[in-house]
């Protein structure tokens, strides 16, 4: 990597930071884009891509909405800088459908109607498809604590949890 | 927000250098803590330098029998290792009690350790801290201080140190590796964190220029007497108001070796000599756990809304020691405290 100088690092200081291009699989999809060292890539996504689905809660950490799945983990892309994930393949909710079929988890969200507002669900629904690949949570008190980063301000828990377990059981 | 410059270091030695240069620079890792608190203008770097993809991914057995680990494992990958899960399980339900199953992908072992507090006034900028501004005082002593400190605090500061992974990694009595321009030292966990004093905004002993490279554990795991137990405002997904993670070593009913440490209460690990000498010999029963409780409180100081703690904490380290002597550490999944 290219390192500037003392006295070319205060000019640079000075003046906003560069944008930097970077390589990002979305979707299966490559796409190239430039973005500043401070995009999330939560806003990467949404303003960029226009890849909306994914939603902007709380844009602290605490709510759980902006969940993507990054190289198949899911994680909080609030708090993700866009550039320190440069090749990495994301998928978003709009990712998760295949050939025109809903994926597993958003058929058994609408079967039990596990949402209200909706707004968390993409995020709800993200993070269900990256616990069912952790394969940790057997149980309803297993799947509750390993969700609990999804917050459900309207309180549609028991039919999230009842909607993973269908999609558990059938994955 | 201010705006920063991003740079990526490509290894130990180049990520020392890169921060020599720019000592208003700041390494991150997981970015869990540091991107919020930029958001907030708690944290306003002119540079991050990215560790992330720095090669110190490994958990591997050391010849002394204990496991290093590598400072950037994710905590989830620490917290499901066989390694961990099998001989360390103390530090395993601590990892999985804090944060949510999103922040411990990408949260990184050595920033675990580096989290700042989340005293309300330390995140509010229109507020005196003496954390964030040192000298402009401290709004939680008379404030709203429900979830601060009662040990180890000072006039300047009363914020508690939030991580759960820490409590543990205090009771193991982990090493911490760390490198430095001057090569590279192992701190001691007891060490590591300070006490806030005079300088609360010094949250550890690591310079500013020196990178942690990985954790050290002792061969000792505990993992037939152990139990981390975390009291908190909700049942998942919140800071811990008080927990305790309780290790022994018993010979039948007798106490042949005991750790105790303390979260959410100070601006540190809390441990005590005297609390754990107290069980030495003794039949693990509650008489013998409230005295280790008494020793570990010795001196708790509340302020006002925290008050409640002083007793919290009695009873979950009494709870906590005979969790961890019957064999049947608190569940992370099912909440009811037996």
């Amino acid at each position: 990597m290219a390192r500037s100088g003392t006295a070319k690092r205060v000019t640079r200081t000075a003046t906003v930071p560069e944008k930097i291009p970077i390589r990002l699989t979305v979707n299966g999809n490559h796409m190239e884009l430039t973005v500043a060292p401070w995009t999330t890539l939560l806003d990467a996504l949404r303003d960029h891509l226009d890849l909306t689905g994914t939603k902007k809660g709380c844009d602290h950490g605490q709510c759980g909405a902006c969940t993507v799945l990054v190289d198949g983990r899911r994680i909080n892309s609030c708090l993700t800088l866009a550039v320190m994930k440069q090749g990495a393949e994301i998928v978003t909710i709009e990712g998760l459908a295949q050939d025109g079929e809903l994926h597993p988890l958003q058929q058994a969200f609408i079967d039990h109607d596990a949402f209200q507002c909706g707004y968390c669900t993409s995020g709800q629904i993200c993070s269900a498809a990256g616990l069912i690949a952790e394969g940790k949570a057997k149980t309803a008190d297993e799947i509750r604590e390993l969700m609990s980063g999804n917050i459900c301000r309207c309180g549609a828990y028991p039919n999230i949890v009842a909607a993973i377990q269908q999609a558990m059981e059938r994955s | 927000m201010t705006p920063f410059q991003y740079a990526r270091a490509n290894d130990v030695a180049d990520a020392i250098k890169q921060i020599a240069t720019d000592p208003s620079a700041k390494f991150i890792a997981g970015g869990t803590n540091l991107i919020d608190l930029i958001k907030y203008d708690v944290e306003g770097p002119s540079r991050l330098i990215d560790i992330s993809h720095l090669p110190l991914r490994s958990i591997e057995p050391t010849s002394a029998g204990g496991v290093l680990i590598g400072a950037m494992v994710p905590n989830t990958d620490l917290a499901y290792h066989p390694l961990i899960e099998g001989r360390y399980p103390l530090l395993s339900r601590a990892i999985l009690s804090g944060a949510s199953q999103q922040l411990r992908n990408m949260a990184s072992t050595g920033g675990n350790l580096l989290q700042r507090t989340r005293c309300f006034y330390y995140y509010d900028t229109a507020t005196p801290c003496n954390k964030r501004e040192p000298g402009s005082g401290c709004s939680a002593i008379d404030g709203v201080n429900r979830i601060n400190a009662i040990l180890g605090t000072s006039e300047a500061c009363i914020a508690t140190h939030p991580s759960d992974m820490c409590v543990a990694l205090a009771a193991l009595e982990a090493t911490v590796h760390v490198t430095g321009p001057a090569g590279a030292r192992t701190i001691a966990f007891a060490d590591f964190h300070r006490l806030p004093g005079n300088t609360p905004q010094r949250d550890t002993n690591l310079e500013p220029d020196e990178i942690i490279t990985a954790i050290e554990l002792p061969p000792k795991g505990f993992s037939a007497n152990y139990s981390y137990l975390k009291i908190r405002d909700r049942l998942s997904y919140a800071f811990a108001l008080v927990s305790v993670a309780a290790a022994l070593e018993l010979d039948g009913d007798t106490i042949k070796e005991a750790r105790l440490a303390l979260g959410g209460v100070a601006h540190k690990p809390w441990r005590s000599s005297a609390a754990e000498a107290a069980l030495l010999g003794q039949r693990a029963d509650a008489t013998a756990f409230a005295k280790a409780a008494d020793w570990l409180l010795h001196g708790a100081k509340g302020y006002g809304h925290n008050n409640f703690k002083i007793g919290l904490a009695r009873r979950a380290i009494i709870r906590t020691l005979d969790q961890a002597a019957r064999g049947t550490p608190q569940s992370n999944s099912d909440k009811k405290i037996r």
